[in-house]
This record gives structure tokens, C-alpha cells and sequence, in this order.
């Protein structure tokens, strides 16, 4: 009995460290980029840094260009794999018999396990002409071509957590839908999608944070020009993410330099982005959630 | 950082193979000379040079068993801050040393000693069905600038101009704007098109350039290939057309040529001196001209 409470002990013990080790990690990294990062405000200019200039080995620091292509990828794959991703994930859920998505769905999280340079290498090789001779453009190493391939990477995450989620709606609620006359799809829009939502959501934003720090493959297939983005036709021309910069030039930068701060800074940037991604969909979890216990109970 | 982390398997990769040649050598090795050391040499930089550095690496392996050299690339920047900060013995670099580095290194307690191991020329490469034979540096340098925007400009067919460059880490992409975008004026604050693609590696180029009849690019010549068209380049429009080659580079005639350069922290020590000397014999310059690149001294 002594031994049994003790064990508990233990057993709590380590699961609390593991809980706020996690935190901490988040904590000291924030402090490491925060450190690193923030000289650039008392090194480069304010104007020059929210500029739409980046050539930094002749002083152009201005991110903007890099901020504006992170979102531009990361926006292209969201149009790409949200509704894919959730279309796949209801199909599975809801429509396939019980044998097909026993099969679906380890393949579609297969897809999840390809490693992102051999997805860039099969963008460059493939669908970067292709993108070029069917949409006419110039060159077909765009914005759209990264986004192509992130949206593919995000669908499998997308796929595999709302479709868990889907699948946790107790069946009662689709049967009470059926019996009050619903057909399947209004079963499916307006009782089952709405019961999982918080699942969801959680789904779509692993699937766009995945997207917005992935590094390999937009760098090898988006062309890495620092265009300010203008219009959604800038999804057709070449961008410069904020993640491929610091990959393509952290490697060379001298230790405190100012470009090295001003590569942090960007970090920051996107640690920012992440954070408020991730802070808005919480919120919108936390509402539902409030809002759903107050219709069933 | 996974291209990094890339580097690093590359990097570790290349120390096993090269200790698996080692240990197949050793037995002829300890029986003639039973002293032998291993000594390591450290050797990075330049990707223009990597491919050359590591023919240079395996065979200087036959002839000096105990010396291990392991090579990485990674740019020639990040060779001469390695140097800087004293983690390789052997910098790579297809640029000069800059003044800034120089200073770095000398606040380090680290003198960096140039030695010219080969030549280089830069290709201008198009598509092969591009019409365009011959380009000026002017020419050139408007392309780049985003003066010119469209091959009609320059007698070829109406297609947007796509420009094509290597990351800002390389050497050969600050070559390029120095002597090229700027045609070597100091003064001259010419810079590439921000419309300009960079691409991270030389692979990234020549698989664009192949299939895309807009583009442009600039690569070593060790890196072009028989599936894509070189450009010949005039100094300005009263002189001669130029193709890159070996004749054309050693008698200078070719306008875009430069001196490759390794680093050495301080004047090297023995056996990285051998090394160096070997690296100029006839044996290892002929490595050089089968790799495309020029030798220094025939």
C-alpha cells in the first residue's frame, strides 16, 4: 500500500515535470529569439526595416516582402487544403463504409511521412513546368507551386484529426437529425460538422502551422524573389518566405552581425504570427465550446 | 536549418566513407611505415569548389595515406567565418577574402594566408532553344538590373526575361554583382532585380534553365551541361564575342573569369603545406581541367 502511494508519487511527479518542461522549452526559446532578435530595433531604422526592399549583404533589411510571401504561401495552402482536407476527412467519416476507411485513412497519413526535400525535388522536376505551361506564367516557381505542395503536406493532418474528430460525434446526434427529416447532407452540415467543430478547427490550424514553418520545400520550389506581394495575382509570381530567408542565410551570417539580429528578428516575426494563429483559434474553441454546452444540456 | 542538418549527414557520410578507403589502405600503409599518424584535415567552403576539393581529397587519400581531409561545402562565406572562428583548417572561397573578414580573423588571433588553387569562368546559360547567341556585359548587368525585361530587347523572341541567381551566400553571386551588375566600378550601386530568383544551390539552375525557355542564369563552368546554351560575351560593343573555355580563361580573353582561392589560418603548418603544394603539381591541376575549371599553372 506504502509502495503503491509512493509509486503514484513518482508517477505524478514526472508527468508534472514533463507538463512544464514543455512550457519551459517554449519559454527559454521565446527568451533565446528575444535576445537575439531584438537589437535589430536599435540597429536598423524603423522605416528601413518595414521596408520593401531585403538584399541584406548591401543593408537592405526591409521584411516586408518576406512577411508578405510567408502569408501568401501559407494562404494558398489553406485555400488548398481546407476544403480538400475536410472534404477527404467527411468522406471518410461519414460516407465510406466502415472496410474503405479502414484503408483511406493509414494512406492518407502515409502521405503525412514523406519527407518535405523529396516533395521540393518532385515540385522542381515536375510540377514547376507544369504549373508554367498550363497557367502560361513566365516561370512556375511561384508562390502557388509552394503552396501546391504545402497544401498537399497539410492535408494529411487535416485529414487524419477531423476525421477523429468527426468520428467522436455520438451517433445518436445523426440519428435524432435523421428522424427529424434531415437528409445526409444536412445531417452532416449542420449537426454533425458544427458537434466536432473545436476538433476541427484544432485540425485546420495544425494544418496551417505546419504550412507557415515549413522550410524545405517552399524554398526549392517558390523562386525566393523578395516581392512585396500585391493582389492575389501574386500568388503567380516568384516569393520569399520568412522561413526559407533564415534557412538560406543563417548558415552564412557572422555571429552578431547585424544581419545575423536581423534574421532573428524575423524568427520573432514568425513566432508572433504562430502565437496569434494559434491564441485567435483557442478563442474561437473556447466560444463554441461554451455555446454547445449551453444548446445540449 | 534542414539543409544544415543536410549538410551535417553529408558531411558525416563522407568522414565514413573516407575512414572505410582508410582502413582498406592500411594494411600496405603500417607495413611499409610503422609510425604512421592520422592527422586530420579540415577542409570547407565554397560550393563551386566542393566537387574539385573532394577529387582533390580522395586522391591526395592514395598518395598520403595518414592525412584525412573531409570536405564540406556550405558557401564561401560560410567557409571563411568557419576559418574565423577557428573550426577548419582549410577555408574554400570562389571570392577574395573581404576587409571585414580579414579584420575578423585578426581580432581572432587568426592571420588568413590566400592561396590561388585554380580558375574559374562564370557561364551565362539560356535555354537551349533561346535564340540569343552573344550578350554584353552592359547587356548582361541590364538583364540582371531589371533594365531589359523581355529576350525581344535583346534580338530574341517576345518572352519575359526570368533571371535566375544563386542565394546571396556564394560567392559567385557576389562575384556576379561586383564585376558583372557593377562591371567592377566601385562606385556603382547597380543591384539585382528584386524580381530576380535565388536559388539555393547550382542543381536548382541547371534544372530551371533546362526546362524553361524565358530563363537566364549564371553558373561555374564546371557545372554547365551539355543540355543547356552557353552565351558568348563581349567586354563591350566594339570587342570580340568570347565563349567560356580553358584557352579563353587562361589567356583572358574570356571577361567573366576569377582565381579560386583556399585559406589557411596562419602560415600552415607541414602537412597542410604538402597538401597545398601537391594541390598545384601537374597530377592535381589535371583533376582541375577534368572538372571543368581551369588550371593555374599548365
Amino acid at each position: 500500500m506504502k509502495q503503491t502511494s509512493w509509486r503514484e508519487i513518482m508517477i505524478t511527479r514526472i508527468i508534472q515535470t514533463c507538463g512544464y518542461s514543455a512550457i519551459l522549452f517554449v519559454v527559454a526559446i521565446f527568451i533565446f529569439l528575444f535576445k537575439e532578435g531584438t537589437p535589430t530595433l536599435f540597429e536598423v531604422p524603423f522605416s528601413s526595416l518595414f521596408n520593401e526592399r531585403w538584399y541584406p549583404i548591401e543593408g537592405y533589411y526591409g521584411i516586408l516582402p518576406l512577411v508578405g510571401g510567408s502569408l501568401l504561401v501559407t494562404l494558398g495552402a489553406g485555400l488548398i487544403s481546407i476544403p480538400l482536407g475536410l472534404g477527404t476527412a467527411i468522406f471518410i467519416a461519414e460516407i465510406a463504409p466502415r472496410w474503405a476507411r479502414e484503408i483511406l485513412k493509414p494512406m492518407v497519413e502515409v502521405l503525412g511521412a514523406l519527407p518535405s526535400v523529396m516533395l521540393g525535388f518532385f515540385g522542381i522536376i515536375v510540377i514547376t513546368p507544369l504549373v508554367r505551361e498550363w497557367l502560361n506564367l513566365p516561370t512556375g516557381l511561384t508562390a502557388f507551386t509552394g503552396s501546391m505542395l504545402l497544401g498537399g503536406m497539410a492535408i494529411p493532418t487535416i485529414v487524419s484529426i477531423a476525421e477523429d474528430a468527426l468520428d467522436t460525434v455520438p451517433f445518436t446526434y445523426r440519428q435524432a437529425a435523421l428522424a427529424m427529416g434531415a437528409t445526409r447532407w444536412q445531417t452532416i452540415w449542420r449537426v454533425t460538422l458544427p458537434a466536432a467543430r473545436s476538433g476541427v478547427l484544432t485540425a485546420i490550424m495544425l494544418g496551417i502551422g505546419r504550412a507557415i514553418g515549413e522550410t524545405m520545400t517552399v524554398m526549392m520550389v517558390t523562386g525566393n524573389a523578395a516581392l512585396l506581394p500585391s493582389g492575389l495575382g501574386a500568388l503567380f509570381r516568384p516569393a520569399r518566405t520568412m522561413t526559407a530567408t533564415i534557412a538560406a542565410e543563417m548558415g552564412e551570417v557572422a555571429n552578431g552581425s547585424t544581419h545575423y539580429h536581423v534574421l532573428f528578428f524575423i524568427g520573432m516575426v514568425l513566432f508572433l504570427i504562430s502565437l496569434i494563429v494559434n491564441l485567435l483559434a483557442a478563442a474561437v474553441i473556447f466560444r463554441e465550446n461554451g455555446h454547445a454546452e449551453r444548446v445540449l444540456s | 536549418m534542414k539543409s544544415r542538418r543536410l549538410l551535417t549527414l553529408l558531411h558525416a557520410s563522407l568522414t565514413i566513407l573516407s575512414m572505410l578507403l582508410l582502413t582498406g589502405c592500411q594494411p600496405a600503409a603500417s607495413g611499409a611505415d610503422p609510425v604512421t599518424r592520422e592527422l586530420e584535415i579540415e577542409n570547407k567552403g565554397s560550393d563551386t569548389i566542393v566537387n574539385l576539393a573532394l577529387a582533390w581529397a580522395e586522391r591526395y587519400q592514395e598518395i598520403a595515406p595518414e592525412i584525412r581531409i573531409s570536405v564540406t561545402g556550405g558557401g564561401s562565406g560560410t567557409g571563411i567565418a568557419a576559418l574565423i572562428n577557428g573550426t577548419v583548417d582549410i577555408a574554400n572561397a570562389s571570392r577574395q577574402i573581404k576587409p571585414e573578414e580579414f579584420e575578423a580573423a585578426l581580432a581572432n588571433g587568426i592571420e588568413p594566408i590566400e592561396h590561388v588553387i585554380a580558375r574559374d569562368a562564370i557561364a551565362i546559360v539560356v535555354h537551349r532553344e533561346n535564340p540569343v547567341d552573344e550578350l554584353t556585359l552592359q547587356q548582361i548587368s541590364d538583364i540582371f538590373s531589371g533594365v531589359i525585361t523581355n529576350w525581344q530587347q535583346i534580338g530574341g523572341e517576345d518572352r519575359p526575361i526570368v533571371r535566375l541567381s544563386r542565394e546571396t551566400n556564394s560567392g559567385t553571386h557576389i562575384y556576379f554583382l561586383e564585376e558583372v551588375l557593377r562591371m567592377g566600378e566601385e562606385d556603382n550601386q547597380t543591384l539585382f532585380s528584386p524580381a530576380t530568383l535565388l536559388l539555393p544551390s547550382s542543381e536548382g539552375i541547371s534544372a530551371e534553365i533546362r526546362q524553361n525557355p524565358n530563363a537566364i542564369g549564371y553558373d561555374g563552368l564546371g557545372y554547365v551541361t551539355e543540355d543547356m546554351k552557353v552565351i558568348a560575351v563581349a567586354v563591350d560593343d566594339s570587342s570580340p564575342y568570347i565563349m567560356p573555355n580553358s584557352t579563353t580563361v587562361l589567356n583572358n580573353t574570356y571577361p567573366i573569369a576569377r582565381d579560386l582561392y583556399m585559406y589557411t589560418a596562419g602560415v600552415p603548418s607541414d602537412e597542410i603545406a604538402d597538401y597545398l603544394n601537391w594541390i598545384l603539381s601537374e597530377d592535381a591541376q589535371f583533376i582541375v581541367s577534368e572538372l571543368g575549371f581551369v588550371p593555374v599553372s599548365p
